[in-house]
């Protein structure tokens, strides 16, 4: 499909061999690349978040908790079962720029100080092309993030109690009790949850696709990622060849991620 | 003394983490009973309102909202009875059959989940396009009967849970191959089976691009597709969305409510492995 040119109207088996044109195409086209680069920003953005919270939150969750452990992994796991389409309608109320929950709660804060200080004093307008992808990391962050901690959690339950007991004979605070036991017993896991991420955020559609109203929002060159760029030319304007071609270059830089992660990650993981 | 300071800080850190998970379904049932211009008024509503109704009579005035919703169900219905079916009974043939080719068809089926589900969308289309099933529901649920994930979660457990020894006695019985199936794997890998039917379930209840490209008309449309198309409005009448946002995501909360534990150890079962 990537090497014919074919929209549906044409009707089947009416391709049109065009060679490596559509690669050609999809690789100069300034809009192609934009998104190429949204998607890349948006999987660092709300990639690292995700672990950086869940790391510690699981920790805590293991130290402090007992009897309530799995209500309370529950609650955070609950935006992860919810539909990623309801989850941005939710959002796209509370990120209004006229008294949206979240400007008012930032406004609030504002007042505080320290905090207050990083915080803009103005009221933000999330749905400009310039912010749209920081509302858009927020809302990633905020629903996989509990997901990341469950793995977590669940690694560091298989940790051994007596690593951290011998630990504390030996005078190791809780911090350096993470830091020395914790963290590097779960290397594993962060090269499993990694790599989920990585290929999850490559992949990020409905999140954006919501937010920009499928692509009719002003603020859609700064929030459109590669996938939702690849939907609108296979099933907006029709360009079923163009769109094949976009899927096979996301693919193969998605391997090309996956690797890298394999080469910093999986070695340590498996003890080499 | 420190210890106990640590604890409160570990207390007050999970509740402020527990509240901002909760605020944005807090928010959504709230919004729900109040209309657009009090919703983005000031200050905004924090507690519910009187005009539920309101907005359930916008939202059924202007989407088929239940004919949507039973295209819901129908499709996780019709995808987690086929799914538990196949998956088991292709786990079943990988975990306790010997024969020629076996590893590599295992590989194969594997291979298909290392491809990112999206990308799949445009050949996916092609082939529904193709064979004449677009607008149909058989064309979201036929092909989701057997997913790799399902097959490799049913081998696993059955493999770990089912001895050979049980097989070949009920062999020795005079059970044929399909009764060892039904009448003595089934029952015992029901644990299993709970697990992968609520993944396959909550997994197809909030499905939208693939239906979103399918499902062509307004009598075939699934609540995600069809609360998408209220947001194109000129006039967004967030009330009536945020109405039926949370109709659509009730069965997933009270399925979750029931369930959370079996879901959380059995998705995280095969990864603690790893």
């Amino acid at each position: 499909m990537s090497f014919q040119a074919w929209t549906p109207s044409d009707g089947w088996g009416r391709w049109k061999y065009v060679g490596l044109e559509n690669y050609t195409f999809t690789l100069t086209d300034p809009m192609f690349l934009r998104s190429m680069w949204n998607t890349i920003w948006l999987g660092v953005f709300s990639g690292v978040p995700q672990h950086l919270i869940a790391i510690p939150l699981a920790f805590v969750i293991h130290m402090v908790l007992s009897r309530f452990k799995t209500f309370v992994t529950a609650v955070y796991f609950l935006p992860y079962i919810t539909s990623t389409v309801a989850v941005a309608l939710i959002f796209n109320t509370l990120f209004a720029t006229q008294n949206g929950i979240i400007n008012l709660v930032i406004a609030h804060l504002n007042n505080w100080p320290l905090l207050g200080a990083l915080l803009p004093d103005e009221k933000i307008n999330w749905f400009t092309s310039a912010n749209i992808k920081y509302a858009i990391a927020l809302m990633v962050v905020w629903q996989f993030t509990g997901w990341n901690t469950l793995l977590y959690l669940s690694a560091i339950q298989a940790i051994p109690k007596d690593l951290y007991e011998a630990a504390s004979v030996d005078g190791a605070s809780r911090i350096q009790q993470f830091r020395y036991i914790t963290l590097p017993l779960l290397r594993p896991m962060m090269f499993f949850a990694v790599s989920l991420t990585i290929i999850g955020n490559m992949q990020l559609f409905e999140q954006p696709f919501i937010l920009l109203n499928g692509g009719a929002s002003g603020a859609t060159p700064g929030g459109q990622t590669a996938t939702m760029y690849m939907y609108r030319t296979a099933f907006e304007w029709l360009e079923m060849g163009t769109a094949a071609s976009i899927a096979w270059i996301l693919f193969i830089f998605i391997g090309i991620l996956t690797y890298l992660n394999n080469l910093i990650f999986g070695r340590s993981a498996r003890g080499e | 003394m420190g210890s106990f300071l640590l604890r409160l800080g570990g207390y007050a850190i999970l509740v402020l983490g527990g509240v901002l998970t909760i605020a944005p379904f807090y928010f959504m049932f709230v919004f729900a009973t109040h209309q657009r211009s009090e919703i983005f008024g000031f200050p905004p509503p924090l507690w519910f309102g009187e005009h539920f109704m309101t907005n359930y009579q916008i939202l059924v005035n202007k989407i088929p909202f239940w004919r949507a919703y039973w295209n819901n169900f129908y499709l996780a219905f019709m995808t987690t009875i086929t799914s538990l079916f196949f998956c088991s009974l292709a786990g079943f043939g990988f975990a306790m059959y010997q024969f020629r080719w076996r590893e590599q068809l295992f590989a194969v089926v594997m291979a298909t989940l290392l491809v990112p589900a999206i990308l799949n969308l445009i050949p996916f289309y092609l082939l529904i396009f193709q064979i004449g099933w677009i607008n149909t529901p058989k064309a979201l649920w036929v092909p989701a009967m057997a997913g790799a994930l399902g097959i490799f979660m049913m081998r696993q457990y059955i493999i770990s849970a089912i001895p050979k020894e049980l097989i070949d006695a009920a062999r020795i019985d005079g059970c044929s191959e399909f009764q060892i199936y039904w009448r003595i794997v089934l029952p015992l890998i029901r644990p299993a089976l709970g697990t992968l039917g609520l993944i396959t379930f909550i997994g197809s209840w909030n499905r939208f691009a693939d239906v979103n490209v399918i499902m062509r008309t307004q009598e075939t449309k699934t609540i995600p597709v069809v609360l998408r198309t209220l947001q194109g409005a000129t006039d967004v009448e967030w009330g009536a969305i945020m109405a039926g946002t949370a109709l659509m995501v009730a069965p997933l909360l009270l399925v979750f409510a029931i369930a959370a534990r079996q879901l959380m150890e059995g998705l995280t079962s095969g990864a603690v492995k790893n």
